[in-house]
């Protein structure tokens, strides 16, 4: 079994799926805590249909990288639901509920009227659970997913204190003169950012996943916001690996079966939790 | 000069003016009780006076070297935080972040001022434990703390002894009242008519009819003495009941 992976491993395609699936693993988790905590866990599913709406536009007008559209219109959906979640009319849930069905119908539709290709639902399916996707990265790809990957965690760290403040109290945060909207604001792009990012990994339905298995499996055996945050990202990057390494070997599709090891992880946590 | 002058200020959601006319102040040292019935506006007093609302008219002057960061505020709980992962030593420390700027990490200062006010309320032992584990009287001392890192000055406390067993009442108000006699202006949101009258030094009644004043004015007041009744009555019909 070793020699297999080994010899896998000397396939580039491989390695990068592997350098990918860590980096978008830790950076969905970090900030998958401030979600579950702020009741945004169904945002990754909301502005992950968006992107696939997004990407359908992009491969109907023929744009040469997809992520140049899909990224600017992810970032101001994501910016429009954080907001909406703050006092107004159409509340966070029914707000995300509303964008993630239309943009998922639209995505669709515009992808079955314009659509070029023979293999129609081979598109949607693969844009949906990212079945091939992490194995076809082009080396542009995997570059932009590191530079972004930096970006999100550099963010994270030096923001750790307000996103916490922020998370925790908004109208302390707010009182005691912290720029709450600003924070906000900073959140929405970055998860954004992580989003369109795990797009390749997991593909459009499974990012909820990734964003709130790993924080509710560390949240069930830690209570130090500071330790479930760590936790979490351990746990994200060892289960993203796991998940790869028995796609690989198992020839099972990479997506589901990195979210089955979510699952599995989540399990084993909550047994231990119950324990101690 | 007063810390905070507030001048024919009008409170409301939109358009819609739930109150009019307001006029107080709170010197140093001060000890005021906002009190009224549910919906005359109370909170939403509060959460102008911290700036989180806009004041539909009027104005609230903040003076005597306060700065309007320098305000500690002592929320009602929400449901996130009920299981929210976080330790005691997180929690207060985050009352510090005011005064960080873009600093992005705590400073050794800030540590010991958090340390200092988790000895001042009680809770230094409880320090790594989790926020989640602790009993409503430890969590609002919890988050008193963390309103103390915020301030030296100024403490609004929206219904600090909410959902608290009597016991843990009377403890927290004597706390509160420790925090005042060291210095500290409390301004306090209560249902509880009697509390107020027994430690507030200033009462503000806001509803139907409006009365700023000290406690013994507000006793001979109209608005005090028909509170009082109504609360009087309500208790005896709740006596009567059980």
């Amino acid at each position: 079994m070793i020699e297999k992976l080994a010899m896998y491993m000397q396939y580039p395609f491989v390695r990068y799926a592997l350098i990918v699936g860590v980096l978008i693993a830790l950076c969905s988790s970090l900030l998958g805590v401030t979600l579950v905590l702020k009741r945004f866990s169904f945002i990754g599913d909301g502005l992950s249909h968006v992107a696939f709406g997004a990407i359908a536009i992009a491969s109907v007008t023929g744009v040469s990288n997809n992520m140049l559209l899909v990224l600017p219109i992810t970032v101001i959906s994501a910016i429009l639901l954080l907001r909406t979640g703050q006092d107004t009319r159409i509340k966070g849930d029914a707000a995300i509920a509303m964008i993630s069905v239309g943009a998922l119908a639209f995505g669709y539709l515009i992808m079955n009227i314009f659509s070029t290709s023979s293999n129609l639902s081979g598109d949607v399916c693969s844009t949906l659970f990212g079945s091939t996707s992490i194995l076809t990265l082009t080396v542009l790809e995997v570059r932009l997913c590191v530079v972004l990957s930096v970006v999100v965690v550099a963010i994270f760290i030096l923001f750790y204190n307000k996103i916490f403040a922020v998370t925790f109290d908004e109208n302390f945060s707010k009182a005691t003169g912290i720029n709450a909207n600003a924070y906000n604001l900073l959140i929405a792009i970055v998860i954004a950012l992580v989003i369109v990012l795990a797009m390749n990994l997991v593909g459009s339905l499974l990012i909820s996943a990734l964003v709130i298995f790993p924080a509710l499996s560390a949240m069930r055996l830690f209570h130090s916001f500071k330790r479930v945050t760590v936790f979490s990202a351990l746990l994200s990057v060892i289960c993203a690996l796991a998940g790869i390494i028995i796609s690989i070997l198992a020839g099972t599709p990479v997506g589901a079966t990195i979210v089955t090891v979510d699952i599995v992880a989540f399990a084993l946590c909550c047994g231990v939790g119950f324990c101690i | 000069m007063a810390l905070i002058t507030v001048q024919n200020l009008s409170l409301g959601y939109d358009s819609h003016v739930i109150v009019k006319d307001l006029n107080f102040s709170v010197s140093a040292g001060d000890y005021l009780c906002i009190v009224g019935e549910n919906g005359s506006g109370k909170t939403t007093l509060m959460k102008t006076l911290l700036r989180l609302r806009e004041p539909v008219g009027g104005q609230i002057v903040i003076g005597d070297g306060l700065k309007e960061t320098e305000i500690g505020y002592l929320p009602q709980q929400t449901i996130v935080q009920k299981d929210f992962p976080a330790s005691v030593k997180e929690i207060v420390l985050s009352g510090c972040l005011g005064r960080c700027g873009l600093r992005p990490f705590y400073s050794r200062e800030d540590k010991r001022l958090a340390r200092e006010n988790m000895e001042r309320m009680g809770i230094s032992s409880l320090s790594s434990r989790s926020y989640r584990d602790l009993s409503g009287g430890q969590q609002q001392r919890v988050l008193l703390a963390r309103a103390l890192c915020a301030t030296g000055k100024v403490l609004l406390l929206d219904e600090p002894v909410a959902g608290l067993d009597p016991m843990v009442t009377v403890e927290m108000y004597d706390l509160i009242e420790q925090l005042n006699k060291e210095g500290i202006t409390v301004i306090m949101i209560s249902h509880d008519v009697a509390a107020a009258l027994r430690y507030a030094s200033h009462i503000l009644h806001i509803g139907d009819t409006v009365f700023f004043g000290t406690k013994e004015e507000y006793l001979k007041s109209d608005a005090g003495s028909f509170f009082l009744m109504q609360q009087n009555r309500k208790r005896d019909e709740g006596e009567q009941g059980s």
